[in-house]
């Protein structure tokens, strides 16, 4: 599992073009974030023109992935060695990171448009905040040593709760706080794991790490700790409650970003340590997985409960994330087939990738419709099918994608994990994933049947900028098209091996 | 020669006008009805090129990779050519039929950008090459006709559609897990490999018979079969076009279809033989022919009357599918086109009614022959081809579903044709005696329940010609059978070459 991570010791001689490419990718986004406080930009054209050197350094990374494959850093600064490492995997989701970070920087000027001035005090500050979250974000993907890796999540974290709480709200600032003391316990126990680790092995490289690392009570010890920690962060059920409240009260694009892609890095961090720390843990994975059963049901069943629109959004995260979970026995424990292992992991990575743009542009196209109807509840939908058809048509292909249908990618991804499961013969999970399937179809279409209803009185909808819309239909179409289209990405994933 | 882009650009004829039809504002008419009529003839013009191209020996195929080991196939075959034939021929009737019936209604581009992906998932479900293709577009098609099927928004509709989603996504549920089993089992599998699945049956019999139950279990939930037919009747508050084309070609087709395919181009008809799956099927057809023909009896208005025909109509085709030989594939293939052009014919009808005189209920009809009568006369055709009777398009079928039968060695199907054409006539005939021979208000007896004079003729021309077209068509089909590109026709061709190596 490991290799798949592009954790492997070797003296790869670094390209010329990569090492200032990787920088503009980690670097300029703080930069941009800066200059954005600073110019306060109204529109959007100057928005993409920004986002455009950051893209160039993503396609110039991801082609110098394909073409050469992994590629390896060692940066010292006195005692302090940083490791990098850059395999298909991670370009994918550089890219992905880059991509929904612009797309949520174009979002934000129409969403502070019609924003409460009241709320709008501290806007500035979401610049240099979004900056720091894409820059952190990216060098989670990319980090390969335990410190490294705790200071892009500390960065990442601190940067989401900033964020969350610069709506100025009473709500927003009980939910961000309690958010920020989570997070920090979750730290603590990270913390308490890398202390664990180094203080045993003397080491904090994760490649190297793999070499030495043997089964026994400390590396169980150090994976429950950092395993703890990282699933509050990444809300994986029971850790889930504090995701509800943080994703209502904050502004659109931020809930978009956190949903789609801050739980996930924590998740993403949490599967690489495990297959370092305990690639053959039969139990860790297990447990995992029925929590993810649960998480499916649970969350899948909030979801369904919800009476606003936004909360439907996130229960359902919590549920999505369920099946993430359930892929764990699958990619860790002993004597998984080879095949079964490519399955899973193709099947896993595609459908994180596919969820992140179906919940952004989810997100984005709730925060459209709640922004067009002043309401923020499903009710409040009501008739709305006449007068925004464009919001409802985002909502409905990321809704799409999210429920598994084809041709979206989460349809691929649930293909790739039912026949690994379906070969493993494990058919509690087949039933848990197909009977999700419905229950998510099930949360969804409430949103349509209030919007479908014809005899509702006529309320004033406030016009939105087209945009807006098509933002969030792209995102959400990218979504779609994904499932059809995967064999490229799914290639550079395996090719990571 | 391949001609890959060919299979893609008449997919794209729809889904470019959907998505143009979004695209146009609400009130620009006439821009949408010219995108609307525009598509249906390029597609009806290119689906003929490729059936052309079948003829002469080229089936044109377009494949990509989507996973490893797993292609997105999209490919002219003579069997998806019959249905991608229908489907665009009604598409472009119903959309003539769909433009004078929702004159001045609320959310017309909804309904015609919606419309548009139903008839294009229908054309990806004829030529999906593979059973990953083919459910990529069913369930495509079953998100598309939700909103037509809530198009009212009425209280009624929402929950219409809400039994639909239940019944169709669980359906499209079992049917994944099913391509999934299969998938595992023989890894790639398109419907052109040649052999079945012979090879697997002496290790994995019972897995091979989960696999095919799974895969015709999920299928007959559109196909409307005992007992999963309970979504059909409730989808009837629709507006009329979409209900002809639910019933005619889209949702109930696609799902008769599958099985077509399944049977023969998955399992093929020797292994389902084998298997001894064919007997079952034909014992669960033969109970939804009886069971729909009863309860559509009993129905004492038009439209649902009409939707129980169809579920016992629908059943015809996997009746055909389980009788053994080629005559029982005839009558399977000839009753898909068939079928949807004298229900089609039979639904505008009945909107036809609905729209100019406000007729529900079949007992208001007595006299409409003299007030509309070349309505009635369709509608006369279409009933008359449903009970079997010469020279409409379905008794062709019933006589090869009995020739079939004795061919297959189960002459009882015999004895069910002869006790369902009674059932027909029982429930079709009062109506045609209403229409023709009782006195109504033509002749001054009481009043239409709500009169509209909606054109010069008996009712507005976009509503006639359409369903003259159709009923035309379905009298043709039966008179000129013989000829070589009439259904008959083209369906000996596709089953002769099933048979025959």
């Amino acid at each position: 599992m490991s290799i798949r991570f592009g954790l492997v010791e070797s003296s790869v001689a670094v390209l010329p073009f990569t090492q200032p490419a990787l920088w503009v990718a980690l670097g300029l986004p703080c930069l941009l974030g800066v200059l954005g406080a600073w110019l306060r930009p109204q529109r959007t054209w100057p928005i993409l023109l920004a986002g455009l050197p950051l893209a160039a350094s993503g396609i110039v990374l991801l082609m110098i992935v394909e073409q050469h494959g992994l590629q390896r850093w060692q940066l010292e600064w006195g005692k302090l060695t940083v490791q990098l490492r850059l395999n298909g995997l991670s370009v994918l989701l550089l890219l992905l990171t880059q991509g929904l970070g612009l797309v949520a920087a174009l979002y934000t000027p129409g969403e502070l448009r019609h924003a409460d001035p009241a709320q709008r005090r501290l806007e500035r500050w979401l610049w240099p905040l979004l900056g720091i979250l894409v820059g952190s974000l990216s060098l989670i993907w990319v980090a390969a040593d335990l410190l490294t890796l705790y200071v892009a999540l500390e960065l990442m974290g601190l940067s989401a709760v900033g964020m969350l709480l610069l709506p100025g709200k009473v709500e927003s600032l009980v939910a961000g706080i309690r958010y920020l003391l989570l997070a920090l316990v979750g730290s603590l126990s990270y913390l308490l794991g890398v202390a664990l680790i180094l203080g045993h092995w003397g080491r904090l490289d994760l490649a190297g790490l793999v070499q030495v690392v043997e089964a026994g009570p400390v590396a169980w010890t150090a994976a429950a700790l950092l395993g703890a920690g990282l699933a509050l962060k990444a809300a994986l059920f029971p850790l889930h409650a504090w995701l509800a409240p943080v994703h209502g009260n904050a502004w659109v694009p931020v809930s978009a970003l956190h949903a789609a892609l801050v739980i996930k890095a924590s998740l993403f961090i949490l599967l690489q340590l495990w297959s370092v720390l305990i690639p053959d843990s039969l139990f860790a994975a297990q447990l995992v997985a029925w929590l993810g059963v649960i998480a499916i049901f649970w969350g899948g069943g909030l979801a369904w409960r919800a009476v606003e629109l936004k909360s439907l959004v996130a229960y359902s995260t919590v549920a999505q994330m369920g099946y993430l979970m359930v892929v764990f026995p699958l990619l860790l424990g002993p004597g998984i087939p080879a095949s079964v292992q490519g399955l899973a992991w193709q099947g896993f990575w595609l459908y994180l990738v596919g969820h992140a743009l179906a919940k952004a542009a989810m997100f984005l196209a709730a925060g459209n419709l709640i922004l067009a109807t002043g309401n923020t509840t499903l009710q409040g939908l009501t008739g709305a099918s006449r007068q925004l058809p464009l919001s409802l048509l985002a909502f409905g292909v990321a809704s799409v994608s999210l429920i598994g249908l084809p041709p979206s990618a989460g349809f691929t991804a649930k293909w790739l994990l039912l026949r690994a499961m379906v070969i493993q013969a494990q058919w509690a999970w087949v039933a848990a994933l197909l009977l999700g399937t419905l229950l998510s179809a099930a949360y969804v279409f409430r949103v349509f049947r209030y919007s479908f209803v014809e005899t509702a009185p006529h309320y004033a909808f406030r016009a939105l900028p087209p945009w807006l819309d098509g933002l969030a239909l792209g995102l959400a179409l990218a979504s779609l098209l994904l499932g059809l289209f995967a064999y490229g990405p799914l290639t550079l994933l395996q090719g990571s091996r | 020669m391949n001609a890959a882009w060919l299979p893609p650009l008449a997919l794209s004829t729809s889904l470019v006008a959907a998505v143009v039809i979004f695209a146009l504002p609400e009130s620009a008419w006439r821009w949408r009805t010219g995108v609307n009529l525009g598509a249906a003839l390029v597609k009806l013009t290119l689906v003929v090129l490729l059936g052309y191209r079948v003829v002469e020996g080229h089936y044109d195929t377009l494949r990509f990779p989507v996973v490893e080991g797993i292609d997105f196939v999209l490919r002219a075959d003579a069997l998806g050519m019959m249905f991608a034939g229908l489907s665009s021929l009604l598409w472009l009737c119903t959309t003539l039929y769909a433009i004078g019936y929702l004159e001045n209604s609320p959310n017309r581009k909804r309904f015609f950008g919606f419309f548009s992906l139903c008839v294009g998932s229908t054309l990806g479900i004829a030529m999906a090459g593979n059973l990953f293709t083919f459910l990529i577009f069913f369930e495509m098609l079953t998100l598309s006709t939700y909103p037509l099927v809530v198009h009212r928004g009425t209280p009624k509709a929402l929950d219409a559609g809400r039994v639909y989603l239940r019944y169709t996504l669980s359906g499209g549920t079992v049917l994944l897990l099913g391509v999934v089993l299969l998938y595992s089992l023989t890894s790639e599998h398109s419907f052109a490999s040649e052999g079945g699945l012979e090879t697997f049956l002496p290790d994995h019999r019972g897995l091979l018979l989960l696999i095919f139950a799974l895969l015709v279990g999920g299928l007959a939930v559109k196909a409307a079969m005992v007992p999963l037919h309970g979504w059909l009747p409730r989808a009837m508050v629709a507006p009329a076009p979409v209900s002809a084309l639910l019933h005619a070609v889209a949702v109930v087709k696609a799902g008769a279809f599958g099985i077509l395919r399944v049977v023969y181009d998955v399992f093929g008809i020797e292994l389902s033989v084998e298997l001894g799956v064919t007997t079952v099927l034909a014992v669960a057809a033969t109970v939804t022919i009886l069971y729909g023909s009863l309860r559509a009896l009993a129905q004492e208005e038009l439209k649902p009357r009409l939707a129980f025909s169809t579920i016992s109509q629908v059943s015809y085709i996997v009746l055909g599918v389980s009788l053994f030989g080629p005559f029982g594939t005839i009558a399977a293939l000839t009753h898909l086109l068939h079928q949807g052009l004298m229900k089609v014919t039979l639904f505008f009808c009945a909107g036809n009614y609905a729209e100019e005189l406000g007729i529900h209920r079949i007992d208001e009809l007595d006299g409409a022959g003299r007030r509309m009568p070349l309505t009635s006369l369709a509608f006369t055709v279409g009933a008359l081809g449903m009970i079997g009777l010469p020279p409409v398009a379905g008794f062709i079928t019933k006589w090869y579903l009995g020739m079939g039968a004795i061919q297959a060695g189960m002459p009882w199907v015999i004895a069910v044709l002869v006790a369902v054409s009674m059932l027909n006539a029982l429930y079709f005939l009062p109506i045609l005696y209403r229409l023709w021979f009782r006195l109504g208000p033509a002749h001054g007896h009481g009043a239409w329940p709500e009169e509209r004079r909606l054109g010069r003729l008996e009712t507005s021309a976009w509503l006639l010609w359409p369903m003259v077209a159709t009923a035309l068509l379905s009298l043709g089909a039966g008179l000129f059978a013989a000829m070589p590109f009439s259904p008959l026709g083209w369906a000996t061709a596709v089953a002769l070459g099933e048979y025959l190596p």
